[in-house]
């Protein structure tokens, strides 16, 4: 049945989302800006303890789509844990999209080992969420050589004995100094163990915090999300046990297994998006109220003010964004593959919400553009949403070859 | 609990709409086109189906179908990816029928519902849209002043589906020439009625087959029982709110056919020794028309939804479908004629024919209702 009602329970948690993120996270939010790389310790230890108390986050990261076969979707119960993230993910980004990247939480790391780890990895790296002080998980892929073109890089794993050795550079590594360097944290770090096999001969590698030969090198100066640490991490010469490779070492397919979990990521940063927008857009809707400016839903859409026009197709594009990644969302806990609409989502999103929040900073004037406002910085910080988990560019690109059923060699 | 499966019932209502439209709209699209003409037989196979008249009720002769606004999104975007003018020409009845099932007096639903529940289709119709460029329904030149007990109709209508043809209309007009919604109200004019003049079929850039008409209204006198609801009026909101979800469905149907069209141009048209398809240009630009198709398409469902459930914001997110279905649809079928080139321009593929009837949508109000 076609419905569009949040459960009870999805309600009352995105409620009190709304006043945690109204309360303690809006607090926080310009000083965390000023101060990029320093940590908001008020922020962090209420989270640990949230999610600690959450049985440390794991629930949430179960959401690899399992395919169903033909027919077999009437049949299958429909989870929610996809819909829930998608609502909570919002209404966090609301609060700041600083802010919630900065969260201590297992974040994609975790999510690779709950999607492709063994039993006993899934227990040696996860366990620590549930206990002790604040840690992060983060996600080594990028290089200053390979960025889209993942395939495409060249940090090396080699087997010595009973170590793997990583040599490389990863960039652009979300959390990569608040796991790495400030917590018994860890990340996942894709490397390749034969160049010349391509895309087959990359797998994913757990590095624990502290390993000797890995040293973060950098903290990047961003244009927002400055709440959130990018960090540059340098691999020499680092020793690993041989057992931290991720997942079964004689399973062939590592490398799409990992892949898969961005079916499942790449709505929730397009409702992260659309959490950032939304905060932008009630900006404005305050501004125009207050100065008593009319906004009439009904009027002929020639006859409606330049301004009015814009604000109400913010809003249209904003629900299109939101229905597009509940639409992906639900067809995760649904089990039906949602490579297609999750690239859609956050590809559409991240382009809708660049525009939206460009043209709140737009109409609103001088006031905008000040500091005195959160929206110039809900500007700085959308804008990311296009750009990491795959670029709105590589997600259309996705979109196009599932569309047209080509592979990568008859659509570049 | 958020879910985006259509139900069993609703299934069976799309795959019939589907079918219809695969088998009897697409095949006779172009012909109906260029010859302005909406062949009898479809209308009348249409009606059968019981496309006006399943959810009207048992007591008149229909099948007592609960009615859903949902469920007519999904009919309403299969008819119109079949072809847009037959699909608003069968769907036309529903104009005056629905509003009078759903705020007529007794008296007003006993006289006209069982007529839609005859078995030949009925031409009947709703007068909305006024000829200027500044039309606005919440401020209707029409006008219904108050005359004795009665009512005098002034004004001029166009693009009435069916206007040269119906044996009777649903005129909108304003009370007391007064702006707004709440000051809206429907008038039942039968066709021949002193004072009512249907002009010339219109003639139109898009939605050609579809027989659209003129009404001058020159000191049309009516009884107060002709006025829709009598005293109480009706919820010109809700009836205006209806047809924007229904519009925007329809334009979800002309965009996915607009994009299908061009997908399959795209990888048979071989350029540089490769099919465009190949190009991220081309693909880019469908994979595009692609979400935009879909995002009008949920954005009409989650409107009626809202409407199925009257809840209160259903008039604010039926508008905005309609105003994002608008401009998205022109931009989609624009881009099914570019992907096309030369060939585009040539009415020998339908992509042109659906630029133009796109173009249609941010003109049309309260010519489709689900």
């Amino acid at each position: 049945m076609i419905e569009f009602e949040l459960s009870d329970g999805q309600k009352n948690m995105k409620k009190m989302i709304n006043g945690l993120a109204a309360g303690l996270m809006r607090k926080w939010a310009r000083w965390a800006d000023d101060n990029e790389h320093k940590r908001v310790d008020e922020w962090v230890n209420f989270m640990w303890g949230a999610l600690r108390g959450m049985g440390g986050g794991m629930g949430s990261l179960e959401r690899k789509p399992k395919p169903a076969a033909e027919g077999e979707k009437k049949a299958k119960k429909v989870g929610s844990q996809n819909m829930q993230l998608a609502v909570m993910v919002e209404e966090l980004s609301w609060g700041d999209g600083g802010l919630y990247l900065a969260m201590p939480f297992p974040g994609l790391g975790g999510a690779a080992v709950m999607a492709a780890g063994t039993p006993e990895q899934k227990e040696r790296f996860l366990k620590r969420f549930t206990e002790g002080k604040p840690k992060w998980a983060a996600m080594a892929i990028t290089e200053p050589g390979a960025g889209s073109d993942t395939a495409a890089i060249s940090t090396t794993a080699v087997r010595e004995g009973d170590h793997w050795v990583l040599n490389g550079e990863k960039i652009f590594v979300t959390a990569g100094k608040s796991a790495m360097d400030d917590s018994e944290g860890f990340v996942v770090v894709w490397a390749t163990v034969d160049k010349s096999a391509g895309r087959a001969g990359i797998k994913s590698f757990i590095v624990e915090h502290g390993t000797p030969g890995m040293k973060v090198t950098k903290v990047e100066h961003k244009l927002g999300i400055r709440a959130s640490d990018t960090a540059a991490i340098v691999f020499e010469d680092c020793k690993i046990p041989l057992d931290n490779i991720l997942g079964d070492p004689e399973v062939k397919k590592g490398f799409r297994d990992v892949m898969a979990t961005f079916d499942a990521t790449r709505p929730m940063v397009a409702a992260s998006a659309i959490g950032v927008a939304r905060a932008a857009l009630e900006e404005v809707q305050k501004q125009f109220q207050a100065a008593g400016l009319p906004v009439r839903y009904g009027a002929a859409s020639n006859n409606l003010t330049a301004r009015e026009k814009d604000l109400m197709m913010m809003e249209a594009q904003l629900k299109a964004s939101r229905l597009l990644t509940w639409r992906a969302s639900w067809m995760a806990d649904a089990g039906i593959h949602n490579n297609m609409e999750a690239s859609a989502a956050k590809a559409k999103t991240g382009r809708a919400v660049t525009w939206l929040t460009q043209k709140a900073v737009e109409l609103l004037g001088p006031l905008g553009y000040s500091k005195k406002m959160l929206l110039e910085k809900w500007m700085r910080d959308a804008k990311i949403n296009d750009i990491f988990e795959g670029t709105g560019q590589i997600n259309t690109l996705i979109v196009a070859r599932r569309l047209l059923d080509y592979t990568r060699a008859e659509l570049k | 609990m958020v879910s985006f499966m259509p139900s069993d019932d609703q299934k069976m209502i799309q795959d019939m709409a589907r079918d219809f439209a695969v088998n009897e709209l697409r095949p006779k699209a172009h012909d109906c086109d260029e010859n302005d003409a909406v062949p009898e037989p479809v209308l009348q196979a249409g009606w059968e189906l019981g496309m006006v008249n399943a959810v009207l009720p048992a007591e008149c002769g229909g099948a007592g179908m609960e009615r859903s606004a949902v469920t007519g999104a999904l009919m309403c975007e299969e008819l119109a990816w079949g072809d847009l003018s037959i699909a608003l020409a069968l769907l036309a009845p529903a104009l005056f029928a629905y509003p009078v099932m759903e705020f007529g007096t007794d008296g007003q639903k006993k006289k006209y519902l069982p007529r839609f529940c005859e078995p030949k289709f009925l031409r009947a119709t709703a007068a909305l849209c006024e000829p200027a460029f500044d039309f606005d329904l919440s401020a209707l030149k029409t006008r219904a002043d108050r005359k004795g007990a009665g009512y005098l109709l002034n004004g001029h209508k166009c693009l009435v589906p069916l206007g040269q043809s119906s044996e009777f209309y649903m005129v909108y007009a304003a009370l007391d020439g007064k702006p707004g919604y709440e000051n809206v109200a429907g008038f039942i004019v039968d066709k021949g009625a002193a004072g009512l003049k249907t002009i010339e079929r219109e003639k139109n850039m898009g939605l050609k087959a579809l027989e659209t008409a003129e009404l001058k209204l020159e000191n049309l006198e009516l009884p107060a029982e002709n006025r829709l609801g009598g005293d109480q009026g009706c919820d010109f909101k809700r009836s205006a709110s209806l047809s924007r979800a229904a519009l925007a469905a329809m334009a979800a149907g002309v965009g996915r056919a607009s994009f299908e069209y061009a997908r399959q141009y795209a990888k048979d048209r071989v350029a540089f020794g490769e099919p465009i398809a190949h190009r991220q240009a081309i693909a880019f630009m469908l994979a595009e028309m692609s979400w935009e198709a879909d995002a009008i398409r949920l954005l009409s469902w989650e409107a009626a939804w809202e409407l199925d459930q009257k809840k209160p914001d259903a008039f604010k997110e039926a508008y905005l479908a309609k105003l994002y279905a608008e401009q998205s649809v022109m931009w989609i079928t624009d881009c099914g004629v570019q992907i096309l080139g030369g060939h585009g321009y040539i009415r020998e593929h339908p992509v042109e024919l659906w630029l133009r009837n796109g173009r249609g949508f941010a003109v049309l109000e309260g010519t489709a209702t689900v």
